[in-house]
């Protein structure tokens, strides 16, 4: 009896023991180095996984990063400038920083600025609906309004308003990893420039038709009538194929090009009412003004307000002078 | 029994109403909008300008480049705008836009109705004249047709095949071309044999079509080389892969053209073209189009100018139906929705198919249920429900290997599915994915 016990304790130690020694010796001769570094910058990344960089996941992005001599082309947009200052104290070199971007959705073209002309009842994709015709509008440029975008978005940034059937991003959720830019088949996303208190001046436009059928079509489309660009200050816009383009870099927010479009396509976000005031009061009044952080929704009802009591304001200041 | 491809293939409701109305010339409407791109390949840039007076017939964009096709003028009149037009998916494209005079053809077209029956042109002259007017495959793909009919060099033709089949329902605008145009056709297809270099030729026309194949066989005894072949009614046998393999058993390999198994594959319409650019000088401005529907007062079948408004020959066919739900461009199965009247009639339209209602409204999308009846009606032997699963899930190499792009979009297994669902929706995108890996992966 003690002797079963014995000779099977003894057999399964030996063989125990020389698979240990098989497996020591295996894992020795096919050990793969790596870079301990690897996993250093790894544990900084995000962990988002989210492809913004142009890797499949944050353990490439990571190895790449380790690999490369310089940083020329590599950025986390989710992390930003901090991740990337950690990951350049890791592997000691110099931090590459960058303006911080958001994702902006440059159509506004609500049910009620762009009448409906068809009907789709195909799948619920904008990259189906997208290959077969122009959409439910005449607008051949225009937001489909099936949420390719959002289904993209890991970052639980943006959300289809129902009332204007369009996309909306939720500036401080967004990482601006560029997946609703690839998911939209029109290309109407953009990522921008990011303003102190979210604040954004655009073209909420990007059909390059002539003015007169774009106008047709959708109300709040960018005829290319270039008022904005003889009022812009900075050079900030170009006119390119009837469609204005404002450039987020040279666009210093000064707020002059929104007033002067007819079709109320430039729009203005996060910046206070702009309010009738006496000489004097002005400077008081801004304060308090951007103090408060009101927020102008992109829905098609509000939007034509806000358009008309800019106008409301120019004919004012007209009368005044 | 009779003949047909082995594989897949649905039988819809036929439904060709209009198969007894003989062709009807429609009066000119007051503008045509001639697209510069009818067919599949570049689109050729306009040689006229805004006021210039053009003649019907005229030359107004000359096909650059092999795969192009020119374009002529179909009407007498002045040209008001060189500007986009929409087309059938609402997109605008450029297009010339003339307003109708008074009928002036070019006076070397022979307008006479006489038959011409003359053979002295070589091949090359006969695909020269074909080039230069412009003809393009009217079975709806809109290929150029002289690319067609020149065999590539080590490649060698045995065998002409006309399409006359017709299998999308509705649609009848072949068969009237077959029943009225018999002896012309016959003269087209004896060219398309002299340019092909080949001694013998199959007119494959559907079971469900009785007087026509009574018709061309009775018209092809004094010919030699030429045969009519009835085939049993099966949808999409009016597909070039499905007719060959129903014709002569042959399957041609995937990714591969006809002539890699020694055929060509022409439509009915096309050999009347090619009749008419030949032997009467006269380019492709005109064609056959059926306008039907079930509540169409007078379902008809019209000779049509390119450039005319859809909105022009649904009048003439007795004006649009109160229960209007859906115009389609081409039939049932493989057309296109328009969305809007004034789109033009190009060289590639077979059909105006007007549905009431009833008819045009998508059932509610349901689960896959795994009846694996997609995959055997699927011509192609594809798996549809599998390529619809891979192209939601963005797995485009693995749609590559599953043979996506041999799919030839017939829609049997969208229209068989008893789940509704939009399997050919998905797999058209996924044909896009991985047209565009292939384009990625050679650059």
């Amino acid at each position: 009896m003690n002797s079963t016990i014995l000779i099977t304790v003894i057999t399964l130690s030996a063989i125990g023991m020389a698979a240990a020694l098989i497996l020591y010796f295996v894992a020795r001769k096919f050990r793969v180095h790596e870079d301990p570094r690897i996993d250093e910058v790894e544990e900084v990344l995000p962990a988002a996984n989210c492809g913004g960089c142009g890797y499949p996941g944050c353990r490439n992005f990571a190895e790449a990063l380790v690999k490369s001599d310089s940083f020329e082309g590599l950025f986390c947009p989710v992390g930003g400038n901090e991740v990337m200052a950690k990951v350049a104290e890791i592997l000691g070199r110099e931090a590459v920083t960058q303006a911080p971007l958001v994702a902006v959705v440059r159509c506004n073209g609500s049910p009620g600025h762009r009448p409906k002309t068809s009907v789709y009842d195909g799948p619920v994709t904008c990259a189906i609906a997208h290959a077969l015709y122009t959409g439910e509008s005449d607008c051949p440029y225009g937001c489909l309004g099936y949420g390719d975008c959002v289904e993209a978005c890991t970052f639980d940034a943006m959300y289809m308003d129902p009332k204007t059937n369009l996309p909306v991003v939720i500036d401080n959720k967004c990482t601006a990893c560029g997946a609703c830019v690839e998911a939209c088949p029109r290309d109407i996303i953009e990522l921008r420039k990011k303003n102190p208190k979210d604040r954004k001046i655009f073209v909420c436009c990007i059909n390059e038709e002539k003015g007169a059928v774009a106008r047709k079509n959708c109300k709040v489309a960018c005829i290319g009538c270039g008022a904005c660009v003889k009022v812009c200050p900075f050079d900030a816009i170009t006119l390119e194929n009837n469609l204005a383009y404002i450039d987020a870099e040279k666009c210093r927010l000064c707020r002059k090009c929104s007033p002067v479009c007819p079709t109320n396509s430039i729009l203005e976000i996060n910046f206070p009412e702009k309010k009738m005031v006496v000489k004097g009061q002005e400077k008081k009044d801004a304060k308090e003004g951007s103090g408060k952080e009101e927020k102008v929704a992109a829905s098609g009802s509000e939007q034509k307000e806000s358009g008309e009591e800019s106008k409301k304001d120019k004919e004012s200041n007209s009368s005044n002078k | 029994m009779l003949k047909t491809f082995a594989k897949g293939g649905v039988h819809p409701p036929e439904n060709k109403l209009s198969a007894s109305r003989p062709i009807e010339s429609l009066p000119l409407p007051q503008t045509v909008s001639i697209p510069l791109s009818q067919h599949i390949g570049a689109p050729p840039a306009p040689l006229v300008q805004k006021n210039d007076q053009v003649k019907t017939g005229q030359l107004i964009a000359r096909g650059e480049g092999f795969v192009s096709a020119s374009i002529h003028s179909s009407v007498t009149g002045k040209v008001v705008k060189l500007e986009e037009v929409m087309d059938a998916g609402g997109y605008r494209r450029p297009a010339v836009t003339i307003q109708v005079g008074e009928d002036e053809w070019m006076p070397e077209i022979d307008t006479s109705p006489g038959l011409i029956k003359e053979f002295d042109l070589s091949g090359k002259d006969i695909i020269e004249k074909v080039k230069e007017a412009g003809i393009v495959g009217m079975g709806g793909a809109t290929f150029p047709s002289h690319v067609k009919m020149s065999v590539p060099r080590g490649k060698k033709a045995e065998l002409l095949i006309i399409n006359g089949v017709e299998c999308e329902p509705w649609l009848t605008s072949d068969h009237r071309l077959m029943l009225e145009k018999g002896e012309e056709l016959l003269v087209g297809i004896r060219l398309i044999m002299k340019a092909l270099q080949v001694e013998k030729a199959l007119i494959g026309i559907e079971n469900n079509k009785p007087d026509a194949i009574e018709h061309l066989s009775g018209l092809c005894l004094g010919e030699k080389g030429i045969s009519v072949v009835p085939l049993k009614v099966k949808y999409p046998q009016g597909g070039e892969k499905q007719l060959i393999k129903a014709l002569t058993a042959r399957e041609v390999p995937s990714g591969g053209l006809p002539i890699d198994v020694a055929t060509v594959v022409h439509n009915v319409g096309t050999a009347f073209a090619v009749y008419e650019a030949v032997q009467k000088k006269k380019p492709l401005i005109e064609r056959v189009v059926t306008v039907t529907g079930p509540s169409v007062k007078k379902p008809c079948n019209f000779l049509v100018r390119t450039g005319t408004p859809v909105s022009h020959l649904i009048e003439a066919a007795g004006g649009l139906p109160d229960d209007t739900g859906k115009i389609v461009s081409g039939g049932p199965m493989m057309g296109k929705a328009l969305n809007s009247l004034q789109v033009p009639v190009t060289k590639g339209t077979s059909g105006i198919l007007i549905l009431p209602e009833s008819m045009s409204v998508r059932k509610p999308v349901l689960p896959c249920i795994r009846c694996s009846r997609c995959i055997f009606v699927c011509p192609m032997g594809l798996e549809p429900y599998l390529l619809m699963t891979l192209s939601e899930k963005k797995m485009t190499e693995k749609m590559e290997k599953e043979h996506v792009m041999d799919c030839i979009e017939c829609g049997s297994c969208s229209y068989i599915c008893p789940s509704n669902r939009p399997l050919l929706d998905y797999i058209r995108l996924g044909k896009a994915q991985v047209n565009q890996l292939i384009r990625s992966r050679k650059k």
